[in-house]
């Protein structure tokens, strides 16, 4: 197992500089603004853009910048400097990280606890009102696009626009060191939303799931044995079904540690995924590439967390 | 009965084991067969019986080149064709078939039976004309027993015992001269598995075709077969024709693998002294040294544990690889025969 | 004595989309303790179902049962589905063929053991743990200790189902019910199983219920055997009869389809015709007619009883030719004639 894990580790560094470097290529080959120009402000005169060209190092080749930057990056774990306001990169990202990672391991729980019950019980009851009417719902929430049912519920529920004054609008997130209570109730929206896709995904996976489980073989045999039938759902039948479910969930919430764009966007929360958007609206090639390089990390880690947990879950697994 | 039409020599298959972080090494091998030397000859059936493990399946993927050998070698019709190229194996094909045990998921679903029993004809490029092929099919169905208007039918609306006729056809097909089947009858009912034998055994006689019949079950094989080969670990531990073998078996495994079968005859199986090996068979990866079922043979003594024992020819006529074959009294104390006579 | 287990007209018809299957329609039996009952048929025999709807685990929504099932005087079929439970694992066990699905692959096989003994008796894990141990070495298995803490998969064909034994007889259940036991294993494993299965019944003087379509295994380990055909018992007799004097053509076309060891090599197999009826469109009068070489006209019309045959009211015959003509049949077909030839000397020489 330790010989994979380290296997695994060093693909990880292999895939972090792959993508490092495509992500340099896409910006240099792509057409998108001169970010000298857009620094330079309204009226930019030629001289100014090409004294801030050279500032920034983009009069020199592809690979050269290619090079120093992958030089500060491994010897000095810096991220450079955002080409639009100057500010360190890791400084900037650091510091949005904990909204990014409270709003997806808030949603994270909320989906995984309405997708597991709700998945269960439509498996118990198959083709019951509850059942119809759940899957129905499901379908609901997985073809709604997430800023609709964000525009939605501030619509319906956020206590400055809303109709029902419940809870707080966009742009009330603060910090959970700051105000642990309004860090909840201004997250408690936006967790719901984002969730709400993810949560009806996962209840119609975990239903499909325990149905085929509860018809298998070793099912057959723990009532055979005289289990209580909640038992035999919930540690035989669950603990088998719920396997898929948990590789979805690592994966997922390695994708939204990237920053989930437009939930952010639209309530307003300053993560790293509103850092991304805008660094690619601004040309911004350190912030880019550090967003980029943070999402990927994140996504190749949870993957291996994934298949190590997997081993954890199911014995007949091993790795060597 | 003339000449052999394969020969095998030595044959041995290992399937490496690997581990490493970076560079894969080998550390051990599964050794499913290990040495394996017999003919099949011309118009005989050939069985071969042997428990989990012991290598038959593969031995049979061996022949057929759906594997390639480790070493030694295979001789199909005069012809080695132990290391040939894909594309080389291709039209051997047309020469040897296999039937497989499961009908259910032995055949597409998503193909028609017309189109899997023409199947062959369409890869060598054969029976091109309009119609041919589709006369050709029907003609195959009616052989085996099926409804040729039934051309058009998908497999699962035809019954266990019919999808194995199917796949029989199918096998039929390039009019082989080799056929090995792989327990063609063991995911079948009882009242199924005799029509099945029975259409087997005619189609053999009236084709004149080689027939390889690899089988757990002792009796099926015994009813089927001219001779009869034993496999245990991945080696060949008697070779016989059947009637020696099941009369007189020599090797102490094939003793406790007759002694072991239910009969169905209740007096019989009263009066049987049963002489089954305790414990369960080694690994594969790991076989014992020297005569490998050493450690679970009722007659093991010191040279067991040291000299490999060969393949040779013991009095009853069948080769044998064992220092202490059974003698007569043990063989029938284990077929129950003894106070039966 | 009377019976621990009676089964009377037991009946389990499915509601499905395509019909009514009829999966068991009318089978009558009884085990007596320390018994050993073989019950033999094909796919789509209702061997299983039956046995199953015994135990309760075939309560779906579409089952329709009808009859009576008493175990030790407490009827089966209506009682409580708690009752049920607690039953089952405690006083009536059940293994089933394929031990490597029909145990919990993420579970150590120990815990496995312990949850059998916790679900129906007050007992700490440790002492739990040391009773699985013991019942891990009584089914033979090397190192129990060791063992308790390995996965199915860890364990080969043979020790899973010795396992699977063992946590089935943990609780010292009265009746244990064998579902193909030996099916999926290698023919000296299966010689291992029987034997294990036949000592430990001896030994905890318990009734089995054994279901198989070897008519081998049941020479060997039962006192009496039922065959069974589309639902119903054709035959029930003892061992013995069943194999020597049998008495309904189905048997015979069992007998006589299968190779064996103790007949001549070349000895023709004789298969049976036709294949199982469909359980939804069962045919008319004898439900074995279209496959049976000795149909008379009658036969498709009127359906025959499971009744006993004149001397012996231990054997019990659904067929309606006389037990007469069986006998003269089956003495012809024991002498190596072909059924066609036995019919045409028999039935249609004149007794039908």
């Amino acid at each position: 197992m330790s010989a994979y894990i380290i296997r695994r580790l060093l693909w990880v560094i292999v895939l972090l500089f792959l993508v490092s470097a495509i992500t340099f290529v896409i910006f240099f080959a792509l057409p998108s603004a001169d970010p000298a120009q857009l620094r330079a402000g309204r009226q930019p005169n030629p001289a100014l853009v090409e004294a801030i060209r050279h500032r920034l190092g983009l009069d020199k080749p592809i690979y050269v910048q290619y090079y120093r930057y992958m030089k500060g990056l491994v010897l000095h774990f810096d991220f450079g400097y955002s080409y639009q306001n100057n500010i360190s990169v890791k400084q900037q990202i650091f510091d949005r990280l904990p909204a990014t990672a409270s709003l997806a391991i808030g949603a994270a729980v909320v989906w995984l606890i309405i997708g597991i019950s709700v998945g269960t019980i439509s498996a118990i009851k198959r083709r019951s009102m509850f059942d119809r009417v759940a899957m129905g719902g499901a379908l609901v929430g997985i073809s709604a696009p997430v800023y609709w049912l964000g525009l939605l519920s501030l619509y319906l529920f956020a206590n400055d626009i809303g109709i029902i004054k419940i809870f707080p609008g966009s742009g009330s997130y603060v910090p959970l060191s700051q105000d642990p209570s309004k860090w909840f109730t201004s997250l408690i929206l936006p967790w719901f939303v984002l969730a709400a896709s993810f949560a009806a995904f996962y209840a119609r996976l975990l239903r499909g799931n325990l149905i085929e489980v509860m018809s298998e073989d070793y099912i057959r045999t723990a009532r055979a044995k005289g289990l209580r039938e909640r038992r035999v759902v919930l540690r035989h039948g669950i603990r088998s079904a719920i396997t898929p479910i948990v590789t979805a969930a690592g994966l997922d919430i390695g994708i939204l540690l990237g920053g989930a764009i437009l939930t952010e966007s639209v309530f307003n929360i300053p993560g790293v995924g509103r850092l991304a958007f805008d660094s690619i609206q601004n040309s911004d090639l350190p912030m880019i590439q550090g967003t980029v390089l943070l999402g990927a990390f994140f996504i190749v880690l949870m993957n291996l967390v994934v298949d190590v947990a997997y081993a954890f879950i199911d014995p007949r697994v091993r790795y060597s | 009965m003339s000449e052999p039409l394969v020969e095998v020599r030595d044959l041995v298959k290992h399937f490496p084991i690997t581990s490493g972080i970076l560079i894969q090494r080998q550390v051990g091998a599964v050794h499913a067969v290990d040495g394996v030397s017999f003919d099949v000859m011309r118009g005989e059936t050939l069985g071969i019986v042997g428990e989990t493990g012991c290598g038959k399946s593969t031995t049979a993927r061996l022949i057929t080149r759906l594997l390639e050998p480790t070493s030694g070698t295979v001789h199909f019709d005069g012809k080695d064709i132990s290391h040939l190229k894909p594309g080389q194996v291709k039209p051997l094909r047309k020469e040897m078939q296999m039937i497989f045990q499961d009908p259910y998921s032995s055949l597409n679903p998503r193909k028609t039976v017309g189109s899997i029993i023409g199947e062959p004809f369409r890869i060598h490029g054969l029976k091109e004309g309009k119609g041919e092929r589709k006369r050709s099919v029907q003609e195959l169905m009616e052989q085996v027993g099926l409804n040729p208007e039934h051309f058009n039918r998908y497999p699962h609306e035809f019954s266990g015992g019919q999808r194995q006729r199917i796949g029989v056809a199918r096998a039929l097909a390039l009019r082989p001269k080799l056929i090995i089947a792989d327990e063609p009858v063991s995911a079948l009912d009882v009242s199924i598995q005799a029509q099945i034998l029975n259409l087997l055994r005619d189609l053999q006689r009236e084709l004149g075709i080689t027939l390889v019949l690899i089988a757990h079950d002792l009796s099926v094989v015994r009813h089927m077969s001219d001779r009869v080969a034993v496999m245990y670990l991945g080696k060949i531990v008697e070779l016989a024709d059947s009637e020696t073998l099941y009369t007189q078996p020599r090797h102490p495994y094939t003793g406790a693998l007759l002694s072991a079968v239910p009969v169905p005859d209740p007096e019989l199986a009263a009066s049987r002294r049963r002489q089954i090996p305790g414990g369960d068979v080694p690994s594969p990866t790991n076989p014992p040294p020297a005569c490998r079922f050493h450690p679970r043979c009722p007659k093991v003594q010191d040279l067991c544990r040291t000299e490999e024992p060969l393949l040779s020819p013991k009095d009853s006529g069948a080769l044998v690889a064992c220092h202490f074959p059974l003698t007569e009294s043990e063989a029938a104390e284990r077929l129950g025969t003894a106070e039966h006579a | 004595m009377s019976p621990l287990l009676e089964v009377d007209d037991l009946r389990v018809h499915f509601e499905t989309e395509d019909g009514l299957v009829k999966a068991v329609d009318g089978v009558t039996f009884s085990v007596d303790n320390g018994k050993v009952l073989g019950i033999v048929g094909e796919s789509g025999s209702g061997k299983s179902v039956s046995m199953l709807t015994v135990m309760g685990l075939s309560r779906a929504k579409n089952a329709r049962i009808s009859g009576a099932a008493r175990f030790d005087g407490q009827d089966l079929i209506s009682a409580s589905r708690e009752d049920l439970r607690d039953l089952r694992g405690n006083d009536i066990a059940m293994i089933f063929q394929d031990p490597l699905s029909s145990l919990h692959p993420f579970y150590k096989v120990g815990r496995q053991l312990v949850e059998a003994i916790q679900a129906h008796k007050y007992s700490s894990k440790a002492e739990a743990k040391e009773r699985a141990i013991e019942f891990l070495g009584m089914v033979g298995i090397p190192d129990p200790r060791r063992r308790f803490d390995n996965y199915p998969h860890e364990f080969s064909g043979g020790m899973r189902q010795r396992a699977m034994i063992a946590m089935a007889l943990i609780n010292e259940p009265r009746l244990l019910i064998a579902d193909e036991p030996t099916t999926a294993l290698d023919v000296t494993v299966q010689a291992q199983i029987l034997d294990l299965i036949a000592r430990l019944q001896n030994e905890l003087n318990m009734a089995v219920v054994m279901i198989t379509h070897d008519l081998g295994v049941v020479a060997e380990v039962t006192d009496h055997i039922a065959v069974m055909y589309a639902g119903r018992i054709v035959e029930h007799a003892d061992k013995r009869d069943i194999f020597r004097a049998p008495e309904h053509p189905y048997t015979w076309g069992l007998l006589q389809s299968i190779p064996r060891l103790d007949r001549a090599r070349d000895e023709p197999l004789v298969p049976i015709p036709g294949r199982p009826p469909s359980l939804i469109t069962l045919p008319t009068g004898c439900n074995f007619h279209p496959r049976c070489p000795y149909v008379r006209p009658r036969h498709r019309e009127v359906d025959p009883r499971l009744e006993p045959v004149p001397d012996d009211p231990g054997h019990r015959v659904a067929c309606l030719l006389a037990s007469d003509t069986r006998r003269r049949l089956w003495q012809e077909l024991a002498a190596g004639k072909q059924p066609e030839e036995a019919r045409e000397e028999i039935v249609e020489g004149g007794l039908a």
